[in-house]
């Protein structure tokens, strides 16, 4: 049986430092983020007379080991939501706690960008006056230069790699079509200097490789990064690299969702013989993605032609009889069937109207409304204007996205928006690291995915391995927890 | 090579628009999203940047993952 599809969704956002000639953005987005942070300090009313100036994290910890690429000095805080907020490749990055369901993950992706936000009104604060600080969730500059959001889901390390990368492959090749957040434009030549007026996605242009390890340059659409953050021998983590930062509720829900749902098949190896493979994978994603009318058909590896609709119904009807005789344990019992309920909702209105999906996809939703000024406008597709508007539809501030003047489906309530600033996820492993650094964060020296180190002052650096992503959750904790009021009882209790 | 079978067939006949023309909006919901759209057409020249241009330029980002 697939085993439960714990995700989390990583988006590194764009930034800007404004009013300043010199806007150097690995600084702007240490600012940002020291901003957040010391915020929090500041509103939780923390006192700090008892503390030591080298513990400076309230409510978070400097994480102790990181993969080598990422091994800087620069600001990696963990939140008490048991999300991860840093500086990664000269943009700020928020990596969602582990989500026990695509649900979930919607709402702790959405509580990230609340986080952007008070992180800029923050730093508005200690910025010079005149400065200011102003992040975009988007993956392009528009000029060549793309910076990703990925997405993570744990795996059965029983599964075979080959198997994963066949069927997950054509999946996420087709999926643009609802998980694109849309751009006006391409930013690599096309083939016959055809013009390209706006497509599905902000991504496409930057895929060159069909599988590898890549993540910055020939990025490939399977990537085939191993570090399970968890135990080696029982899981594996699909790092998906090739999506887009959705602002849309439904589809983020969507891309996290039905992935989830179509790893699930593959761990049960449900495709049988049935082989949807691209003759030219990298090819069809960025013909997809330039085919806002859906279209095309493009030619399969078997010699038949198929459009992406075509094989997003075939992935459907598949998992339909899947739930029907698997069930979706896999996906969690309601939360799958809601994904396939809004997948053949979505396919439906794609294939009859697709403007009718205009206030549940991003991309959708961001070409009605460029168009519909370029139509009032009498603009063509190259005014600056509309990619000032594709732009602006990524602006992470009330005041100015254009995104969150759209009248959008929600699929969370703000309130628990709101809370997920602040609170773990309860059903997986994040709730006991979220709960720990909101009790004892003066005595945690590190926190890290699959681990949390206590410095108690006195003893050896004490390690909690956390090597399970579905233990440490609130039913399992909550108890144990009451019962300390100091993390040296947790730690005896542990017997850590 | 011989001319490819199409592989699914559930879909109605296919369009086969230039890439400006998306199906226009025809449902009931497509006419409510319509007339919110006029109504935000009407007032986002005051949000948005001042100079498009320049706006567009100077958004320069270092690649990342």
């Amino acid at each position: 049986m697939a085993i439960p599809k714990v995700c989390g969704i990583e988006t590194e956002y764009g930034i800007v430092l404004r009013g300043t000639g010199d806007s150097n953005p690995i600084a702007a987005s240490s600012v940002l983020i020291n901003a957040y942070v010391s915020d929090l300090q500041r509103r939780v009313g923390w006192d700090f007379e008892d503390e030591s100036p080298g513990n400076d994290a309230r409510g978070f910890a400097r994480e102790g080991s990181m993969p080598p690429e990422v091994e800087t000095h620069l600001v990696n805080a963990v939140l008490t939501n048991g999300a991860r907020y840093y500086v990664d490749h000269a943009h700020p990055e928020f990596s969602t706690p582990e989500c026990a369901d695509p649900l979930q993950c919607v709402l702790y992706d959405k509580a990230g960008e609340r986080i952007l936000t008070r992180s800029m009104e923050a730093a508005a604060r200690v910025l010079p006056a005149g400065q200011d600080i102003v992040v975009y969730k988007n993956n392009s500059d528009r000029k060549g230069n793309s910076y990703g959001c990925h997405e993570n889901y744990l795996m059965d390390r029983q599964a075979p790699f080959p198997r994963i990368v066949h069927h997950a492959m054509p999946h996420l090749i087709t999926r643009q079509i609802y998980t694109g957040a849309g751009k006006v434009g391409t930013e690599t030549a096309q083939p016959g200097g055809k013009e390209v007026s706006f497509q599905l996605t902000q991504r496409a242009d930057f895929f060159e490789e069909e599988v590898g390890l890549e993540t910055t340059l020939k990025r490939p659409i399977v990537n085939t990064r191993d570090e399970p953050h968890a135990d080696a021998q029982k899981y594996r983590r699909l790092h998906v690299i090739v999506g887009d930062a959705n602002l849309a509720e439904v589809s983020t829900f969507l891309k996290v969702g039905v992935t989830v749902v179509v790893l699930c098949m593959i761990e049960d190896d449900w495709f049988g013989d049935k082989d949807f493979t691209f003759a030219s994978p990298v090819q069809a994603l960025r013909r997809i993605s330039c085919d806002p009318g859906l279209s095309e058909a493009l030619p399969l590896a078997d010699g038949t032609t198929a459009t992406a609709l075509d094989i997003q119904w075939e992935y459907l009807d598949l998992a339909r009889k899947y739930a029907e005789e698997r069930g979706l344990g896999g996906v969690g019992e309601e939360v799958g069937e809601e994904v396939l309920r809004r997948w053949e909702e979505v396919l439906s209105g794609l294939e009859t109207d697709p403007m009718s999906l205009a206030d549940q996809l991003d991309w959708v939703a961001k070409y009605r409304l460029i168009d519909g000024y370029r139509q009032r406008h009498d603009l063509s597709w190259s005014d600056p204007k509309l990619a000032a508007m594709d732009l602006q539809y990524h602006d992470v501030r009330p005041s100015r996205s254009l995104f969150a003047r759209l009248p959008m489906q929600r699929m969370v309530t703000e309130e628990s928006v709101t809370e997920a600033i602040t609170e773990p996820p309860p059903d997986t492993r994040a709730y006991f690291r979220g709960r720990c650094l909101q009790r004892w964060a003066s005595c945690i020296s590190a926190a890290n995915w699959d681990s949390l180190v206590f410095d108690l002052g006195t003893d050896p650096l004490r390690r909690v391995p956390m090597m399970e992503p579905l233990r440490g959750t609130a039913a399992m904790v909550d108890s144990l927890l009451e019962r300390c009021s100091e993390p040296a009882e947790l730690l005896e209790l542990l017997g850590s | 090579m011989a001319e490819r079978e199409q592989k699914k067939k559930s879909a109605p006949a296919r369009r086969a628009e230039e890439v400006e023309d998306v199906t226009p909006v025809s449902s009931e919901q497509g006419e409510k999203i319509k007339a919110e759209l006029d109504e935000l057409l009407d007032e986002i020249d005051d949000v948005l940047e001042e100079n498009a241009e320049d706006f567009v330029r100077s958004y320069v980002q270092k690649g990342g993952q």
